[in-house]
């Protein structure tokens, strides 16, 4: 008898690939269907799922639970302004550039804030959002404290008509999300994977078996930053304005995503995306509200906490015992003589 | 004589920030939760002081008689019903808990109390001041602040090392089933610990909004210079704790006699800096 380790649910596999498939191809087709509202808010979903899964890699697969991913949201954003407006680089240029300068500071960060463990690595993660902030605010060139705006001429050299643009944009936000989830995907399905859910699983057990944990959190925290700051970048490039409150923002860039991936459920890949769509679901029906919609989201969050830790997917993966996407492995037993089955 | 100046106010501050620091502390050292939402916590009792001041008419100082208790009993409501269900192994369950009570403290006071500014008046104290020597001088409230400060960073110590409650505190901080087993109630310690952290908000509340302007969006920034002064004093420490208050007080007075734009920016680069240089914090208390 031999046996083999697969990636589970062959059939959802199929439905996932499939579903997947007909859902890209309607989304990337939405400038045929929707309008410009439409365009605009389906990016917004796009950032959004872009953030919250990058963040549910950092916290639900590498443990580390960040409270200041807007450091890098802002950093990724104001290097596309500079470039853009000090250096006369193209924006679709400055997005990757900011992903890679996110990354190259994140190294330094590292060093400083994994001196600090669990509660206090959040905190100072934090900080040194904060830090960020500040530096921006005291950026004369980009506007200081109140924030500039891209010159027309950055914009119109994007794409001749607003239309063109609309649609270019639309499109790098998908083109975004899909590279950010196909890495996710990539990563978790390879050895560094099985990595990161050993160490999710136990730290000391996954020491004993010959990883390095240290290294393989800071590898993460990295390419983490640098996704970050690339969706940071085309966030603004959409909003066309920039101001370090804006860029830096904790609620919008941490809170929100944190909320998120809680509520859709973390540590499944699944979870930032069906939280997404509830968080913009309860948004459009009930932003009205204001302070107290953010309260009531705050309450949800507190309850799915404490009631059902695994989110909605991990409910729906309880009782259905579904996944679109297949991460998790299954040893399969392979009888060689024609006998029994082996179930 | 003018940096003489600068710093002494730099330490003046540093009492408060130590006393933002010393609730922090405690309940970390006690049950490992960090509560991210108590800036915020700051930030309500200063409005509960608010309250308390405009309907009865009695002075900030005389409302502690009534925001300290009432603080205290808030804490301890919440370690009862909400916090004690987050601890356990996994981090994450205080974490997003205590934020999303942040969000709720928030947006509660903003919905409550708009988000203009609003002063806790002291009377003619307010602008008292002591001529030490030459030309240096110390406002009578910075002062009284500041003596504050080292009582409750004193009263703290003596709870904790010279009383049964301590005991109980410590015993339980250092392994909770065996704390149990000697018959003391887990839950109902890590209550009065947050009844007593939140007793030292409430103290630092009052004095954060007799001092200056506040308005609901302060709290982060109250936690973040709290959760400085306990990394730069070292962990597990109430002395090294006050002390990184101070440090931190005196870093922020000078980058803010730099230049006013510098002034939080400088206490987060000398946070940064011991980070760097000496990460188990200044005066870490030595554990085996």
């Amino acid at each position: 008898m031999s046996a083999r380790v697969v990636f589970a649910s062959r059939a959802g596999r199929r439905i996932g690939l499939v579903g997947g498939a007909i859902v890209l191809g309607a989304l990337a087709a939405a400038p045929l269907w929707g309008g410009r509202d439409d365009l605009a808010l389906l990016s917004e979903i796009y950032a959004y799922v872009a953030l919250a899964s990058l963040w549910n890699l950092l916290a639900g697969y590498a443990g580390l639970v960040s409270v200041g991913q807007q450091a890098y949201v802002g950093l990724g954003a104001y290097v596309l302004f500079a470039l853009a407006i000090l250096a006369g680089v193209s924006p679709l240029w400055a997005i990757p550039i900011a992903g890679i300068a996110a990354a190259g500071v994140a190294v330094a960060v590292a060093s400083l804030v994994f001196r600090l463990r669990g509660h206090y690595f959040a905190i100072g993660t934090w900080i040194v959002a904060e830090v960020f902030r500040l530096i921006a605010s005291q950026l004369s060139p980009l506007g200081g404290g109140s924030g500039t705006s891209l010159p027309a001429d950055v914009i119109i050299a994007l794409a001749p008509s607003r239309q063109a643009r609309d649609f270019l944009q639309y499109w790098i936000a998908l083109a975004l999300l899909v590279a950010v989830l196909a890495f996710i995907l990539i990563l978790l399905r390879s050895r560094y994977g099985l990595a990161l859910k050993a160490i999710r699983d136990s730290e000391l057990a996954a020491t004993c078996n010959g990883i390095d944990v240290t290294r393989t959190k800071v590898l993460v925290y990295i390419a983490t930053a640098l996704g970050t700051a690339m969706v940071g970048a085309l966030i603004f490039l959409q909003r066309l304005r920039i101001s370090p409150d804006a860029a830096f923002s904790v609620n919008d860039w941490t809170a929100f995503v944190i909320f998120i991936t809680v509520i859709g459920g973390i540590g499944r890949i699944e979870g930032p995306i069906v939280g997404t769509v509830v968080f913009f679901a309860l948004r459009q029906t009930l932003a009205d509200l204001g302070t107290l919609y953010l309260m009531m989201l705050g309450l949800v969050a507190i309850g799915i906490m404490l009631a059902a830790p695994k989110g909605i997917w991990g409910l729906i993966v309880e009782r259905f015992g579904v996944s679109v996407f297949p991460l998790e492995r299954r040893v399969v037993f392979e009888e060689r003589k024609p006998a029994a089955e082996s179930r | 004589m003018e940096w003489i100046n600068v710093i002494l106010q730099g330490v003046l501050v540093g009492g408060l920030y130590a006393m933002f620091a010393a609730g922090l502390s405690l309940i970390f050292g006690v049950m490992r939760l960090v509560n991210i939402a108590h800036g915020d916590l700051i930030v309500l009792s200063a409005y509960i002081a608010l309250v308390i001041t405009q309907t009865l008419g009695i002075g900030p100082l005389t409302s502690l008689l009534i925001v300290v208790p009432a603080m205290a009993g808030i804490g301890y409501a919440l370690q009862w019903f909400l916090l004690n269900r987050t601890l356990g192994e996994d981090l994450l369950p205080p974490l997003l808990v205590t934020f999303g009570l942040s969000v709720i403290i928030q947006n509660g006071l903003l919905t409550a109390f708009t988000a203009d500014s609003v002063k806790l008046q002291a009377g003619p104290i307010e602008v008292e001041t002591i001529r030490l020597f030459g030309g240096v001088y110390v406002g009578v409230l910075p002062l009284v602040q500041f003596i504050v400060a080292v009582a409750v960073i004193g009263g703290l110590q003596f709870v904790f090392y010279r009383t049964a409650l301590g005991r109980a505190f410590r015993a339980t901080a250092d392994d909770p089933a065996v704390a149990q087993l000697m018959a003391l109630d887990n839950r109902h310690i890590f209550a009065l610990a947050m009844a007593l952290s939140l007793a030292v908000v409430a103290i630092a509340g009052v004095f954060l909004a007799v001092r200056a302007n506040f308005d609901p969006s302060q709290g982060p920034a109250r936690l973040i210079f709290g959760f400085e002064a306990v990394i730069i004093g070292g962990l597990g420490s109430l002395w090294g704790t006050f002390a990184g208050g101070l440090l931190l007080g005196v870093a922020q007075a000078i980058g803010a006699h730099l230049n006013p734009g510098w002034q939080i920016l400088a206490g987060h680069i000398a946070f940064l800096l011991v980070l760097a240089v000496r990460p188990q914090g200044l005066f870490p208390k030595v554990r085996t």
